[in-house]
């Protein structure tokens, strides 16, 4: 007797499996998928405190130069124990200058700033306006435009989402209702809203900047999950659960969403590259992160002065990390919406 | 024709409507008392009672709502805080200023992103458009303040072939002196996004069976795309341009700023930081208005670029 075929029928594939197959065999995305996942863990040892949490100590003296381009010959003096200047003989105030320079010294050695001339000339990536290192505020900064990019991404999606999927799947008024808010948004140009609702929220925060931009942003997401909704609540298997009483809010969320959850995700892939750009922007403009809260905008707004006084480093830093992070995340995206959608092109 | 327009206006009210009711919401409700802020620091309950009267603060919500909506219908917004200026007098001034930076750029950006995107389409797959693609995306990624810091300290302060910033009395000194650096730059930022999204309007068009056949007529290379292709491919570039024209009015706010010319953007910029509530709201309203109207002018324009839309 012949055997019996395999009681299982083979299982195909699923859409993620699929996905991640297609994305495995692209190198570029790989790579990029890598660099990404680089930035993430530094954002995560950032937060925990591993790395980078003594980025305010003043380290070196201030505008270090980077190792590689030597010391700076008049702030190396800084570094030095201070030489007194010799004195005019003619002064008739030499005598008290003396005593309140040996006053001076004792009250410094006191306080414990002897320490001063322990700082470093020089640094990997040189030193900003306060000697902070500048690797290590990279690092920081980058958490804080990381984490707003990501979570007001998410939040954005989240909203889109929900919006959509109510709009797609009701139809009808409550149709009307959010395509009446969606024209509404998006008459306003995002920029524009962004600063109106920055304008109107008067205090600043990590917080404030993820709700400006998660409330503005949702618009996007919002018109690609409503029309895979329409495209999905008339398929068999929504039609099923309706046939065994599943509740709308099942439908939508249990049944439909797991099937367009791809096109939530390729959105907030994007949605993320342009949030940290804009928020850059934001902190730059000093809309956005508090004082004492350092971000690459933040970064950018003092390398601005510093770099007329040719401090070039802690420019070349945040601008080299943020389009590092930004070119891999877009190629990443850009590699994930081919993946998933290999209609689209 | 004349019916389709009117149908359009009509049809805009409701957003129209709605972008009044959401500023006028997030400026009454979502943000502060702004009486506080006027009052200043030393603010007694009599001075800050005696500004509230003035703003109509204490007014019921559909008073101050009437109020607003006329404000708009009548442009007369009263006078900013921060400087007393009329607010209309400060858009009408603005204006003049921001548009010899923007149409420049946006001609310069649409015919260069034009040709450009045909020229890679052409020979899309081969290792020059890959290499273009990877180029847009890493110029895409940079930072605009990147561009804008780099270039202002480059080329204005440290070669002195632009001056830093500054802006003039006269049209042609402004558009030759102060505005071609900005608008360089302008370019440089928007030419990468621009150029990737015309590409892929034209490579939709060059696979159609049109261009197979303007091919087998032995039409010159030349020919086709630059007559049939860039007519198809015409539609999705005049929506894009025109929806984004008064975007890339406040768009441009960090060229503005970085280079001291008396814009829109740079207005947005300076109420915001000063908290100038009438300034940002006539502006937010008037700038919704006009996306709403250019994405209507766009609409009407297909049916010059392209006979088969009919406009009914």
């Amino acid at each position: 007797m012949t055997q019996l075929a395999p009681h299982h029928p083979a299982v195909s594939p699923g859409l993620w499996t699929l996905a991640w197959r297609r994305l495995r065999a692209d190198r570029v995305a790989m790579a990029a998928l890598a660099v990404v996942c680089l930035f993430l863990l530094s954002v995560v040892l950032a937060a925990t405190g591993l790395v980078a949490a003594d980025w305010e100590d003043e380290v070196a003296v201030n505008y270090a130069p980077p190792t590689f381009v030597g010391p700076d010959p008049a702030l190396a003096a800084l570094a030095q124990p201070q030489r007194p200047v010799p004195l005019n003989t003619f002064d008739p105030l030499a005598g008290d200058l003396v005593q309140l320079r040996a006053q001076l010294q004792a009250q410094l050695a006191r306080q414990g700033h002897a320490a001063h001339a322990a700082k470093l000339a020089t640094l990997p990536f040189g030193a900003d306006k306060w000697g902070h290192d500048v690797i290590r505020k990279t690092i920081k900064g980058g958490q804080t435009s990381i984490v707003v990019g990501l979570v007001a991404a998410f939040v954005a999606v989240a909203l889109g989402t929900l919006f959509g999927a109510l709009s797609g799947f009701y139809g009808g008024r409550v149709d009307d209702l959010f395509n009446w808010f969606y024209s509404v948004f998006t008459a306003i140009p995002s920029i524009l809203m962004v600063l109106t609702v920055a304008a109107v929220l008067q205090t600043k925060g990590v917080l404030t900047i993820v709700l400006i931009l998660g409330l503005t942003g949702w618009t996007g997401p919002y018109r690609l999950i409503r029309a895979e909704y329409i495209k999905h609540k008339a398929r068999e298997y929504v039609l099923a659960a309706d046939a065994i009483g599943a509740s709308g809010w099942r439908k939508m969320f249990v049944h439909i969403f797991p099937n367009v959850s791809h096109v939530a995700l390729v959105q907030m892939s994007i949605l993320v590259v342009g949030f940290i750009k804009a928020e850059v922007i934001l902190s730059f403009l000093g809309f956005g992160v508090p004082v004492g809260v350092v971000s690459w905008g933040s970064m950018l707004n003092e390398a601005q002065n510093e770099l007329i006084l040719g401090k070039w480093w802690q420019l070349t830093a945040a601008a080299t990390a943020m389009a590092l992070l930004v070119t891999a995340f877009s190629l990443f995206a850009d590699a994930l919406r081919d993946a998933l959608d290999p209609k689209l092109k | 024709m004349f019916a389709y327009i009117l149908r359009r206006l009509w049809q805009m009210l409701p957003t129209m409507a709605g972008v009044v009711v959401l500023v006028f919401v997030l400026f009454n409700w979502v943000g502060g008392d702004p009486s506080y802020l006027l009052a200043g620091k030393m603010a007694d309950a009599r001075a800050i009672a005696n500004i509230r009267a003035q703003l109509g603060l204490d007014d019921p919500w559909y008073v101050q709502l009437g109020i607003f909506v006329k404000q708009i219908a009548t442009f007369d917004f009263g006078n900013a805080w921060a400087t007393g200026e009329p607010v209309s007098h400060i858009i009408q001034s603005r204006l003049g200023p921001s548009l010899t930076v923007l149409v420049p750029l946006t001609v310069l950006e649409t015919t260069i992103g034009i040709a450009l995107a045909l020229a890679i389409a052409f020979v899309r797959g081969s290792l020059t458009d890959r290499l273009v693609m990877v180029a847009c995306t890493v110029g895409m990624s940079i930072s605009i303040l990147v561009y804008i810091i780099v270039f202002q300290y480059g080329l204005a302060y440290k070669l002195g072939l632009f001056p830093v910033q500054g802006w003039g009395e006269h049209f042609t000194e402004n558009l030759l002196r102060y505005a071609t650096l900005p608008i360089l730059i302008g370019l440089a930022v928007s030419l990468a996004p621009t150029l990737r999204l015309f590409r892929s309007f034209v490579l939709d068009e060059v696979g159609q069976d049109y261009v197979r056949t303007a091919r087998a007529k032995g039409l010159p290379e030349r020919r086709i795309v630059w007559v049939h292709v860039l007519r198809n491919a015409a539609i999705p570039i005049i929506t894009y341009v025109m929806a984004n024209l008064p975007a890339l009015l406040i768009g441009a706010f960090l060229l503005e700023r970085f280079f001291g010319i008396p814009g829109i953007g740079r207005e947005v910029i300076l109420a915001v930081e000063r908290s100038d509530f009438p300034v940002i709201k006539a502006i937010t309203v008037y700038v919704a208005f006009a996306t709403m109207v250019f994405n209507l002018l766009a609409d009407l324009m297909y049916q010059a670029v392209d006979p088969r839309v009919q406009l009914t």
